[in-house]
């Protein structure tokens, strides 16, 4: 094997470091020069590689399921900078391996954006993958939701060993049946709580198409209650408490212990996947909490219908200043039809202090036709951001805002307040 | 901030709907809502009840018997796989809809259901599906999927924005006009410049996002339309539509 392309690609990932830049050069530079470095060092992993992929919830998920296995004293290789690009594992794989292109981990838990895992997928197969769910997003990129569960479906069929899937998503739990090697299990929710997590079909659709219940879930998430959770792993119902906040990464935290059983099998510590679970923190922009003049502020990502009701579903706008920020670059979507697959009823009463984003305007004219007080419009990140903490001093903020939104938003927090800067 | 807006732009006080009701009917909600079509029918819904008037949304799906007395029909876009859930169903409907096209009901139809109004849509691998009659178009499949934003000109309307996410290439026959012409973007083929169609008081485009907050001049012609013919007329008082204006002149600055 000649080293030449790894130590290239190092010296390409130190040297873009130093300038600041974007973490997928190195990863070009080493596909180019040796495209089968990234199969070589992770095929060699005692426990493989668990791929998570689907619409929404992917990172904090990813975060979990990391947590879940490290806490089981495994050492696991991730891609911690939400790139999830092949090019951006190829990169954070660079910043891992010895020279000689080997990775010293257990196994590898890799974040791919649904279009990106099927190339992964055919370089490295996976042992396991995790799929979440397909919600309308992006439909500028993928054309049709139908189009992106053929995505994930030929990520499950390059599946070697068990597919996790989601119980309740109908277009998810159909993959099963596409599967011919890997063997498929699954998370779900308890009836009582089907009607909180509406998947595509129901947002607009009136009645639900009922999910095939009587598939046999591994991980069931039973009840949420303010900060604490039930599940029922394997008929055993369990509880804990979680820093996580929202009710759609409580859901997904089923999804993660599904996928560390998975992969642990029968060396799985119940009590001790609880306690790791218990100790995640919600990853950047998943409605972490920021200090502000001593008030929290907290940051939560939208970018599609689903994760947009959610969010609003999950966090009270009682009491609380609200400014919502709208960006439509590539990464958001140009598309702002989705928009209007929210209903904002529940900002109603709370109004929302400020608009901003590119499209501030196409935001506050779906607010005004769902009678949302608004109190003020402004396009530009930096500025509306200033008046709104400004005019909110003393008071818990919130900030609903789309991707580059968010990137904008923490480097101008970042000014002011500790914040984790993600480029 | 950086354009201004009056006060009465950022709300609209709610009014009794004293004026009398407009049924309002949604085609295939269930199956074929794919692109925010819900905007399309709040709109309609909201500008209704700023000016004093009700609005009864009804919803016409897979197996409904369809609703007598409907003032205004308003049709989506759908997946390739909505749309052959409805086909038998809207082949079985298609002798009303195209009476009421005929008899002057305002409709509007977007994307999927603007091809299902046409007389064929000839699939990418030659299959011939039939449309509804009710405008003489015809789709052809393509290999390409046209996505953008779009501007087209209008001499009823003025300008029309919105955002297209299409394969099918439509082609207007003589029985048809254009809605308008494309400034930016696709439209209804990469052949011709145009973008929908217009017959009678149907109004057909590709374009979403949605269509009718940005383009209320298009929801009041829907409106009007239909008061006029309820109930004789229209009490047309001008809403404040500053916030609408300055969406189209964002959304004009954005790329394709």
């Amino acid at each position: 094997m000649n080293p030449l392309p790894v130590l290239l690609g190092k010296i390409v990932r130190i040297a873009s470091r130093l300038r600041g830049g974007g973490s997928a050069l190195p990863g070009l530079v080493v596909e180019r020069l040796d495209p089968g470095f990234m199969g070589r060092a992770l095929s060699a992993l005692p426990h493989g590689v668990v791929v998570v992929s689907g619409t929404n919830g992917k990172t904090t998920t990813t975060k979990m399921v990391v947590e879940l296995l490290e806490g089981q004293g495994l050492s696991v290789f991730t891609n911690r900078t939400g790139s999830n690009f092949t090019r951006g594992v190829a990169a954070a794989l660079l910043g891992e391996v010895d020279w000689r292109g080997r990775l010293v981990a257990d196994v590898a838990v890799l974040e791919l954006d649904e279009a990106h895992a099927v190339h992964f997928v055919k370089l490295v197969p996976p042992k396991y993958s995790l799929l979440l769910n397909v919600l309308r997003d992006q439909l500028d990129r993928f054309g049709e939701i139908d189009a992106t569960t053929r995505l994930l479906e030929r990520i499950a069929t390059a599946t070697t060993g068990t597919v996790v899937l989601n119980r309740e998503d109908p277009r998810v739990a159909g993959i099963a049946s596409s599967l011919t090697q890997a063997r498929a299990v699954y998370f779900g929710l308890d009836e009582s709580l089907r009607s909180t997590f509406p998947n595509d079909d129901e947002l607009r659709g009136a009645e639900g198409t009922a999910p095939a219940a009587a598939l046999p879930a591994d991980v069931v998430l039973s009840a949420v209650e303010g900060d604490s959770a039930e599940f029922d792993i394997d008929g055993l119902r369990v509880s804990t408490g979680l820093r996580l906040r929202g009710v759609y990464n409580i859901f997904n935290a089923a999804a993660a212990l599904a996928a560390a059983r998975a992969v642990l099998g029968g060396a799985a510590d119940i009590d001790r996947l609880l306690r790791s679970l218990a100790a995640v923190e919600p990853a950047f922009g998943r409605g972490e909490s920021i200090l502000v003049d001593g008030r929290p502020l907290e940051l939560v990502l939208v970018k599609n219908p689903s994760g947009f009701r959610l969010g609003l579903k999950s966090f009270d706008p009682a009491g609380h200043a609200t400014m919502i920020a709208i960006n439509d670059n590539y990464a958001d979507g140009r598309d702002m039809s989705w928009l209007w697959d929210v209903d904002f009823d529940s900002l109603g009463a709370a109004g929302v202090d400020m608009v901003s984003g590119a499209r501030a305007y196409d935001m506050a004219l779906r607010l005004k036709y769902d009678a949302v007080r608004i109190g003020g419009v402004e396009p530009d990140i930096t500025a509306a951001l200033k008046a709104f903490i400004t005019g909110s001093a003393g008071q818990p903020r919130r900030i609903f805002c789309t991707y580059t939104a968010m990137l904008a938003v923490r480097r101008e927090l970042s000014k002011i307040a500790k914040v984790e800067v993600v480029s | 901030m950086s354009d201004a807006l009056s006060a009465g732009a950022l709300s609209e006080p709610a009014a009794d709907p004293s004026k009398g009701s407009l049924r309002i009917l949604q085609l295939y909600p269930r199956d074929m809502n794919i692109y925010g079509d819900y905007g399309n029918v709040l709109v309609l819904k909201q500008r209704l009840a700023w000016r004093g008037y009700g609005a009864e949304i009804l919803e016409h799906n897979v197996g409904d018997s369809f609703p007598s007395d409907v003032d205004l029909v308003v049709g989506g876009g759908g997946q390739d796989s909505g749309q052959v859930v409805i086909q038998d169903d809207l082949q079985s409907v298609a002798p009303t809809l195209r009476g009421l096209a005929e008899d002057g009901t305002p409709m509007l139809v977007i994307c999927g259901m603007y091809q299902l109004f046409g007389t064929v849509f000839r699939t990418y691998d030659g299959i011939d599906i039939p449309g509804i009659n009710v405008l003489d178009l015809e789709t052809r499949g393509g290999s390409e999927r046209l996505i953008g934003n779009v501007v087209a000109t209008s001499t009823e309307f003025g300008e029309v924005h919105g955002y297209e996410n299409h394969s099918g290439q439509t082609f207007l026959g003589d029985g048809v006009s254009p809605l308008g012409t494309v400034l930016k973007g696709a439209g209804n083929n990469t052949e011709d410049q145009y973008e929908g169609a217009r017959y009678r008081n149907v109004v057909a485009s590709y374009l979403h996002g949605s269509l009718l907050p940005k383009n209320p001049a298009v929801a009041d012609f829907l409106l009007r339309t239909a008061a006029k013919r309820k109930f004789g007329s229209f009490d047309d008082d001008g809403l404040d539509d500053s916030l609408a204006e300055l969406a189209r002149k964002h959304a004009a600055e954005r790329p394709r």
